[in-house]
């Protein structure tokens, strides 16, 4: 039998009796990182990194979660089990499970260049590959953080020159922190709305050091800080919270702002393209160096994908999940 | 190229009117005079002659990505945009070029006549040295079709703050046949050139759609009510012993309008007339059906001619005796108008189009119900007093049109969108009831909201039961009324029956697929509007 295998509550390895970021309630799940697709409600016990599991018990209330470090290695029934830097969000991992001599890697979300915030993704030698698919299409293609960066203080200076607050929407895990790392503190102060003040305040009270922010709460005067730069999840941007704080450009920071059609239609003046996921180049390296034969594709352009990666000589298969689908876009992209 | 790619960036990334005219406004200032004329031809649809085809910047994209022509097919249309798939997906540059835009324009104009393998060169070449913004604009020249989020309205206003010209000048200089390769600067914004004046028609004056109680509009006596008709708006210019029609859309249509010439036997040169063009026969406006056969045709085989022939249903006057008569009340122009076109031979291809007369809002309502029987959309209102303005202004000219005919059907198809809706299912096939099967009758795009989009993309995502290419078919559980203007028979269609403009109107959550209508109900549409 296999390591692992597919069913509808999610992936599931049998010799270890454990499911990888189920979608239905199981009585054992290792989660590769804390995003509401990966990390779901209802679970007998979690497992999952150090560094992800106050952010889950932040999402997910009081449950049992028991941590491990990247690189420690797990007994679980017939498995060996162990969590490797992902490089998606802080704490996110991929998932290694070895069942008799045969080496399984379920890799969540993930990204292969640094960002200076999570830890950098790592290779990791397989058999059978289990991979996202977000951004699994040619035209993706993310500049350097550097780049961005500029680009995103050049936007946030002719905001704060024109006395205008400058709105930049991003998800609340992950993105925002390091959007956060990348303007320049010279320009302005960062305020920051309550969903994601509330995860800046999990990852300090966990010692991951984050550039000085302020909460936009109800009681913000908003006369006194001049020249901000305002993140805030998607949804808020334009709301009557939003609208308090008087003139104002808006932005959106995701990698579906390489498409001028989905940037028209999704942010408001500006877009700039920053992703959490790997971009085209970033899903085929990261799937060579794992030297698997059998890749497994999951959430995003799986189809087109799958096609590809067969064509390259690779045995590659869709994986029929409920990861991304309508909220791919919503989170953390 | 820079400089056109950063104005462009500028108008493409606000959404604001007064950043655009202000971006536009100093390019009009700075930019060499050229690239000025060219933006300005670009902008208002004038675009160079396409240089390639398609299916070779296709291979040509996807050999130097070094990705399989499928991959990039498939790319395309999740992109929705032709041009900026082969930006992305193209490698990053590895040179730098200073060239501006007039001098690429110039070099694609060469292009054509160069054999194949210069051509590629060329274009890959361009490539190489093109970040990703101008890359794209590059392509756009390359395949036509550039739609940036400026309108005319904006370009012809920074254009008139740029030069101290007003903005109703401005926008007459810009219509009209001009050659952006051949004309200067000079000439078109501040010389006056009666050669060139001969052909240029009138920026069109264009109605707001009506909502309202038409009461709310006041004193009936105030307003002239017209049939609004269904067929294409069109200028008719005489002058200097020539004529030229044109389209709302500034096309030059004298060629396909060949009955119009003979206007000048019968109407005075220095006359400019507004109106419809319209099939005529048995003495009335005829169906847009018939029109449709000759829509589209560059010239006309001369059984068509007979067969369905135009004539243009005037319902203004723009200049008269060579002068310039849009500043003139409506009740004046429509006096004059009515001595010029009121009594001419029944042969002549123009007519008068009527007015509609009504003594209370009441009465006109009953008459706006009739509309359909006059081969009508409805009624045009326009106020006595007021001049011809340009462009689409609110508060003299309303269009209210008659409701939509309506139907309720099943989804059963459904495709993702372009561009802006790339990622969203929004191409829908609908389809009635004949006996115990759905046949498909339909497609829609519009008329959800783009929170609906949303919902429904969802739920094909996870209902789909077979795929063919990019079309789903999904499970039958939706009911939507559709919305459409006209209905008529085809043999094209599975059906039966083709409709005209056809959208959702409403998702009708309280409807089971049980109670959306059948055939026979379209066909007895057919047999009433058809
Ligand atoms: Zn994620
Ligand atoms: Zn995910």
């Amino acid at each position: 039998m296999a390591a692992l295998t597919f069913t509808p509550s999610g992936i599931y390895c049998p010799a270890g009796d454990f499911y990888i970021d189920p979608w239905k309630p199981v009585d054992r799940a290792l989660i590769t990182h804390g995003h509401a697709d990966h990390a779901r409600w209802g679970m007998g016990h979690y497992l999952a990194t150090d560094i992800a599991a106050p952010v889950m018990r932040h999402r997910l209330g009081d449950v049992s979660i028991d941590t491990v470090r990247y690189g420690e290695t797990r007994r679980i029934g017939g498995a060996t089990v162990s969590f490797h830097p992902a490089g998606h969000v802080p704490g996110s991992a991929q998932i290694r499970v070895e069942v008799g001599g045969e080496v399984w890697v379920a890799s969540g979300d993930y990204k292969v260049v640094g960002d200076g915030l999570s830890t950098p993704f790592e290779p990791v030698k397989c058999h059978h590959f289990i991979t996202e698919s977000t951004f699994g299409l040619p035209v993706f293609r993310w500049q350097s953080q550097d780049v961005i960066a500029a680009q995103i203080n050049d936007w946030w200076r002719g905001c704060a020159a024109n006395d205008k607050t400058a709105f930049l929407g991003c998800y609340a895990l992950g993105k925002a922190q390091r959007l956060m790392s990348m303007l320049d503190p010279d320009i302005g102060p960062i305020l920051t709305h309550t969903a994601i003040e509330n995860t800046n305040a999990v990852m300090r009270a966990q010692g991951i050091p984050l550039a000085a922010t302020i909460q936009a709460g109800g009681d913000l005067v908003h006369k006194d800080h001049p020249g901000a730069i305002v993140l805030a999840p998607p949804s808020a941007l334009g709301s009557a919270w939003a609208r308090k704080f008087g003139p104002q450009e808006t932005a959106f920071a995701s990698g579906w702002m390489a498409v001028r059609g989905i940037r028209r239609r999704r942010a408001g003046d500006r877009g700039f393209v920053i992703s959490d996921h790997a971009d085209w180049s970033g899903l085929l390296s990261a799937i060579r160096e794992t030297g698997a034969e059998n890749i497994y594709v999951t959430h995003g352009y799986t189809d087109i994908f799958t096609r590809y990666l067969n064509e390259q000589g690779w045995n590659a298969q869709v994986l029929q999940t409920e990861f991304g689908g309508e909220d791919a876009e919503e989170d953390a992209a | 190229m820079k400089r056109f790619a950063a104005l462009f960036n500028a108008i493409d990334q606000s959404t604001k009117t007064t950043v655009k005219v202000a971006a536009l406004t100093d390019y009009f200032l700075t930019a060499p005079e050229e690239d000025r004329i060219w933006t300005i031809a670009i902008f208002s649809g004038r675009r160079p002659k396409r240089a390639v085809n398609s299916t070779r910047l296709r291979e040509w994209a996807a050999e130097v990505a070094g990705i399989p022509l499928w991959l990039f097919e498939e790319a395309y249309p999740i992109v929705g945009d032709l041009a900026e798939t082969i930006a992305l997906v193209l490698p990053l540059p590895d040179t730098d070029t200073d060239h501006g835009l007039s001098h690429w324009i110039n070099a694609l104009r060469n292009l054509a006549n160069v054999e194949e393998p210069a051509r590629k060169d060329f274009v890959l070449e361009a490539w190489r040295s093109l970040d990703t913004t101008q890359r794209f604009l590059f392509n756009k020249l390359l395949t036509g079709g550039f739609r940036v989020g400026v309108s005319q309205k904006l370009m012809t206003r920074a254009l008139a703050r740029a030069t101290g010209k007003n903005e109703a000048e401005m926008a007459h200089r810009l219509m009209g046949d001009w050659d952006p390769a051949r004309i200067t600067w000079a000439q078109l914004t501040v010389d006056d050139d009666p050669a060139a004046n001969a052909s240029r028609p009138y920026p069109f004056y264009l109605a707001y759609a009506f909502d309202d109680a038409p009461e709310s509009l006041g004193n009936p006596e105030d307003w002239q009510a017209e049939w609004k008709w269904d067929g294409i708006r069109g200028q008719l210019i005489l002058r200097d012993g020539a004529h030229y029609v044109w389209s709302r859309g500034e096309e030059l249509m004298t060629d396909r309008f060949p009955e119009l010439a003979r206007a000048l036997d019968f109407i005075p040169n220095g006359t400019v007339l507004d109106g419809e063009l319209l099939a005529w026969g048995d003495g009335a406006p005829q169906s847009f059906n018939a029109l449709q056969k000759r829509i589209g045709r560059k010239t006309v085989p001369k059984k068509l001619l007979s067969e369905a022939p135009v004539i243009l249903y005037a319902y203004d006057l723009l200049e008269w005796g060579g002068v310039d008569y849009r500043q003139e009340p409506l009740e004046v122009r429509r006096a004059t108008l009515e001595e010029v076109c009121g009594n001419l031979p029944t042969d002549a291809p123009v007519k008068l189009s009527p007015t509609v007369p009504f003594d209370a809002w009441e009465h006109l309502a009953d008459q706006r119900a009739t509309a359909r029987a006059a081969q009508a959309e409805g009624l045009m209102l326009k106020r006595r007093d007021s001049p011809y303005l340009t462009g689409r202004k609110k508060g003299d000219w309303w269009k209210w049109k008659l409701d939509p005919l309506t139907i309720d059907a099943v989804m059963i198809y459904a495709q993702s969108g372009h561009g802006r809706r790339a990622n969203l299912f929004t191409d829908f096939t609908f389809a009635v009831w004949n006996g115990n099967d759905l046949v498909p009758f339909t497609k829609a795009y519009s008329g959800l909201t783009d929170e609906e989009f949303r919902k429904i993309t969802a739920w094909v995502k996870k209902n789909t039961q077979q795929r063919f290419g990019p079309v789903r078919q999904v499970t039958p559980e939706h009911v939507f009324e559709i919305a459409f203007e006209g209905i008529q028979a085809s043999s094209r269609h599975k059906s039966g029956v083709a409709l005209r403009f056809p959208r959702m109107s409403r998702w009708r959550h309280d409807k089971p697929i049980q109670e959306a209508n059948s055939l026979d109900d379209l066909n007895e549409m057919l047999n009433t509007y058809g």
